[in-house]
């Protein structure tokens, strides 16, 4: 049960892993501010259409289940709007239009059709609070690296006596302010994809020298069969060799 | 605006993938190879110009004599399904050879934001018609040029060596990042400078 929430959050990320959702991602991670919200916004749509996908899923016939999926997600995306633009207009502001983009986040429709059109509603709330969090993750780790570098401050939710506004000393005089900017977007999630990239090809490389694979590969064993936990402290050099 | 800034605007200055980040995932998913890029790109301008005339008049002629814009994002969303459905069995009808060349990025198109986007940012500047449609198909251009130019220099990429864990999509991804900062050279002065 708890891997169908956590799922979502590390092994299908689905801004690092699987790759979907880009648009809103890039365009509003200029601040954490509208991170935060623009997570907050996909949670609840995420939330309200999968779930409603998972009751209505015997009701819908198979030929229109797509537009009737839209419709379903198109209503939440609307709420969402209304109510920012009621509740939050500063933060509406920011967002602008990709509020309403919300509806072709592939994630979306993607979880619709293969998750929750297929799976129990609890199964189904689960997937969607994962994938939700582990888009805001996604999201808040873009733009703090976006803010932090490229403007030096950390801009959060205004309450009290707190401004909202934290700066860095040092970097908010002189800030990399390409990436506060639009290139900066695309430079920053091409070197974090690379970096997990790097991070799966670890992994995998150690997991294909645990001992089955070692003997299957032909490569004899060494002395003391390797504990599963450290299966990288067998045959070393062909280990590293397959990494780097 | 003129309809010479708006073809500027939407091209060069916004352009949709570059600078809006809109249309991301065709803009990787298809720029591997330029002919593919190049059927997506017109694909791409044709469902656009259409969509953004369309979604014009359903808002205007009807969300708001009815008071209902906040159905808007509903409605477009459903007008640009429909439309790209519509094109599809047009576009098979009249010309099966185009259809071969544009048929299977068609279903794609309706899940891609700047169609989308292109309807809701006419609808927020208040273009007129003719306006929205101009901004389509330079809103189009924009990412024809953009998907051409990254195929182009992702074929070339393929016989270079990259490092292996950038490999694939984080290469793409620098690159479009480095075509946006040249990109950025392309800004409101530049528009007053030219139009006066």
């Amino acid at each position: 049960m708890y891997n169908e929430f956590s799922k979502g959050i590390f092994k299908e990320n689905p801004i690092f892993i699987i790759l979907l959702g880009l648009c809103p991602t890039l365009a509003v991670s200029t601040q954490v501010v509208n991170a935060l919200g623009m997570g907050a916004g996909v949670i609840f749509v995420l939330l309200g259409s999968e779930i409603f996908v998972a009751l209505l899923k015997d009701f819908i016939p198979e030929r229109v289940r797509i537009p009737s999926f839209v419709v379903i997600i198109a209503s939440f995306v609307t709420i969402v709007d209304l109510v920012m633009q009621a509740y939050a207009p500063s933060l509406s502001r920011n967002l602008g239009v990709f509020v309403q983009l919300i509806v072709v986040n592939c994630i979306i429709l993607g979880r619709a059709e293969a998750f929750a059109s297929k799976r129990k509603l609890g199964e189904s709330v689960l997937d969607a609070l994962g994938m939700g969090v582990g888009f805001t993750l996604g999201l808040l780790l873009i733009s703090a690296i976006r803010e932090i570098l490229g403007a030096g401050t950390i801009t959060l939710v205004a309450v009290g006596g707190f401004g909202g506004v934290i700066r860095i000393p040092g970097l908010s005089s002189q800030p990399a302010r390409v990436l506060a900017l639009a290139p900066g977007a695309l430079l920053v999630i091409g070197f974090l994809k690379a970096l997990f990239n790097w991070l799966e090809m670890r992994r995998k490389a150690r997991v294909a020298w645990a001992p089955e694979e070692r003997q299957a590969a032909g490569v004899p064993a060494a002395g003391v069969p390797a504990s599963a936990g450290t299966p990288a402290a067998g045959p070393v050099p062909s280990a590293t060799g397959g990494v780097s | 605006m003129s309809y010479i800034g708006i073809i500027i605007t939407f091209v060069f200055i916004n352009n949709f993938i570059l600078t809006q980040f809109l249309g991301l995932c065709p803009f990787i998913g298809v720029s591997r190879k330029t002919d593919s890029a190049v059927g997506m790109g017109f694909a791409v301008i044709f469902v656009m110009s259409m969509a953004s005339l369309a979604t014009w008049a359903v808002y205007r002629l009807i969300l708001v004599p009815l008071n209902i814009e906040y159905l808007q994002t509903i409605s477009f969303i459903l007008i640009i399904a429909a439309l790209v459905q519509l094109v599809e069995m047009v576009i098979l009808k009249i010309s099966p050879p185009l259809y071969k060349a544009l048929g299977i990025y068609l279903p794609l198109i309706t899940t891609n934001c700047a169609v989308l986007g292109i309807a809701l940012i006419a609808v927020r500047s208040e273009y007129n018609a003719m306006e929205s449609f101009v901004a389509g198909i330079a809103a189009g251009f924009g990412f024809l040029l953009a998907i051409v130019v990254m195929s182009a220099i992702r074929e070339r990429l393929d016989k270079e060596w990259v490092p292996k864990p950038f490999r694939g999509v984080p290469i793409a991804f620098i690159t479009a990042g480095l075509m946006a900062l040249a990109f950025m050279a392309f800004d409101k002065a530049l528009l007053k400078n030219l139009l006066g």
